[in-house]
């Protein structure tokens, strides 16, 4: 695991403290603390409508909240604006349902963001994104449409245009839960090397198995509260709350 | 065609004029409409309600009134521009609210999910209206808006009720020499005709080249 190379004393990369958030009636987000460590990999899961993706979404603002603060890299979540899209430039994000730019060539989604937002030049972000690409299997697409793409092609097209832009942080919103089962462990596979080369990861996941393999920590959330945290081993042989016991059975048995 | 080929020379400058006016307003309107466009889709509250006014104020106020207004009415302020001129700012402003319209339609076609993924990279709003939502917006209505240029074009004919020499006022001018209105107009009328086919052609094609597979 990555979390020995990990600087303890170092601040968190990603630091939510109090986070509330309602939609409306509901209570989303109750009480947020979450803190990510640089090259911590953090797998978030829980049953679903237990505020999992709402809190990936709010780390980089396209989910607003009510109250409590977030830290990235020692600065604030700005409400709105440049400095929110200075920010996000930094947290690469990657979609459940990929996202990518359909007018684009697959090459064209990944190198815009860092020709616009970081003003790279051409063929510099060209270059870098043809080893992006290639380091997700996909150089030989870079010519395609997305809508060429199967989804799990698509979403590791989606992960190398977030990587484009050397992000400090990469939150994945349930990245394989729109993909047909025999494209799920290519885009697990590409997920696990990015967390072996040391990325910091906050992974929204119903793949279990990705959890147990990948995570420095396991973050077991429901009904918008942070119900237990703890080592992937420990989670998954001796979860301590029963509402964990009672979704680790739900999701185990098949 | 005899007749016109008679006047040939008038004709020939008549149908110059009414393609200047076209190109020039057909430029104007597409600019306009697209900045209108996204002004309706800013997060700017005042910017939302001019960009609505604009729009509704055009498309329910007739172009010949307003022709009228800017040709008489104008001056009578104190701003004198050339007729020609002012056909192609009344043209461009008028045509630019339909073009508006064609765009709007459009920017619902683009996948808010995207629009997420642009902003989560970083990208500000001018840079994802630029780079996303606009292009595809305007793939979506190329056949739209090549109907929105074809009634442009017919609608430079207005140009004569104000004093311009195109077209159907050089027709106007023939024919009053000539007292062969069947085919005079008949000939000017092939003429119209045969530019709305090529617009339409070139609607088709671009639709066919520039198309987002999905």
């Amino acid at each position: 695991m990555s979390l020995q190379m990990s600087d303890p004393s170092s601040a968190p990369v990603l630091d939510l403290a109090h986070v509330d958030k309602h939609f409306g009636d509901l209570h989303v987000l109750r009480d947020i603390n979450l803190r990510v460590a640089a090259r911590e990999v953090v797998v978030v899961v829980g049953p679903s409508g237990s505020g999992k993706s709402t809190l990936c979404r709010t780390i980089n603002g396209l989910e607003t909240i009510d109250s409590g603060t977030i830290t990235i890299d020692g600065v604030l979540l700005p409400v709105e604006g440049r400095p929110l899209a200075r920010v996000r430039a930094d947290v690469g994000m990657v979609f459940q349902s990929f996202n990518l730019f359909s007018h684009l060539s697959v090459l064209d989604n990944v190198v815009l963001a860092p020709t616009m937002v970081r003003r790279e030049r051409k063929a510099a972000a060209r270059e870098r994104a043809m080893a992006l690409l290639d380091r997700v299997g996909l150089a030989d697409k870079a010519d395609r449409r997305p809508a060429q793409l199967s989804g799990g092609q698509q979403q590791r097209v989606a992960i190398a245009r977030a990587l484009a832009m050397q992000p400090t942080v990469m939150l994945f919103d349930e990245p394989t839960s729109a993909l047909d089962p025999e494209m799920i462990n290519e885009v697990l596979d590409v997920m696990t090397n990015l967390a072996r080369d040391g990325m910091t990861m906050v992974v929204v996941t119903h793949e279990m198995g990705f959890a147990r393999r990948a995570a420095d920590r396991v973050v077991f959330m429901d009904q918008g509260r942070i119900v237990e945290e703890s080592a992937p081993d420990t989670f998954f042989t001796d979860a301590r709350s029963e509402r964990a016991r009672a979704f680790l059975a739900s999701v185990m048995t098949h | 065609m005899d007749a016109l080929t008679q006047h040939g020379d008038l004709i020939a400058e008549a149908l110059g004029t009414t393609l200047l006016i076209a190109v020039l307003s057909t430029v104007g309107a597409l600019v306009i409409g697209v900045l209108v466009t996204v002004a309706r889709i800013s997060p700017v509250p005042v910017l939302r309600g001019a960009a609505f006014c604009y729009v509704q104020y055009f498309l329910n106020v007739p172009l010949l009134a307003l022709l009228l207004l800017a040709v008489f009415a104008l001056p009578d302020a104190g701003l004198v521009m050339p007729l020609t001129t002012t056909v192609v700012v009344v043209l461009g402003l008028y045509e630019g609210a339909y073009v508006a319209e064609a765009v709007r339609s459009g920017v619902n076609t683009v996948a808010p999910g995207e629009v997420e993924a642009a902003r989560a990279l970083g990208m500000g709003f001018s840079q994802v209206m630029r780079k996303i939502v606009v292009p595809q917006a305007l793939r979506a209505v190329v056949q739209p808006l090549g109907n929105v240029l074809i009634a442009l074009l017919m609608n430079t004919a207005l140009a004569a009720t104000v004093g311009v020499v195109e077209l159907t006022s050089a027709a106007n001018r023939i024919n009053n020499v000539l007292a062969q209105p069947i085919a005079v107009y008949a000939s000017v009328g092939v003429v119209y005709m045969a530019m709305a086919l090529g617009l339409g052609l070139m609607a088709s094609r671009v639709e066919k080249r520039v198309a987002i597979l999905r």
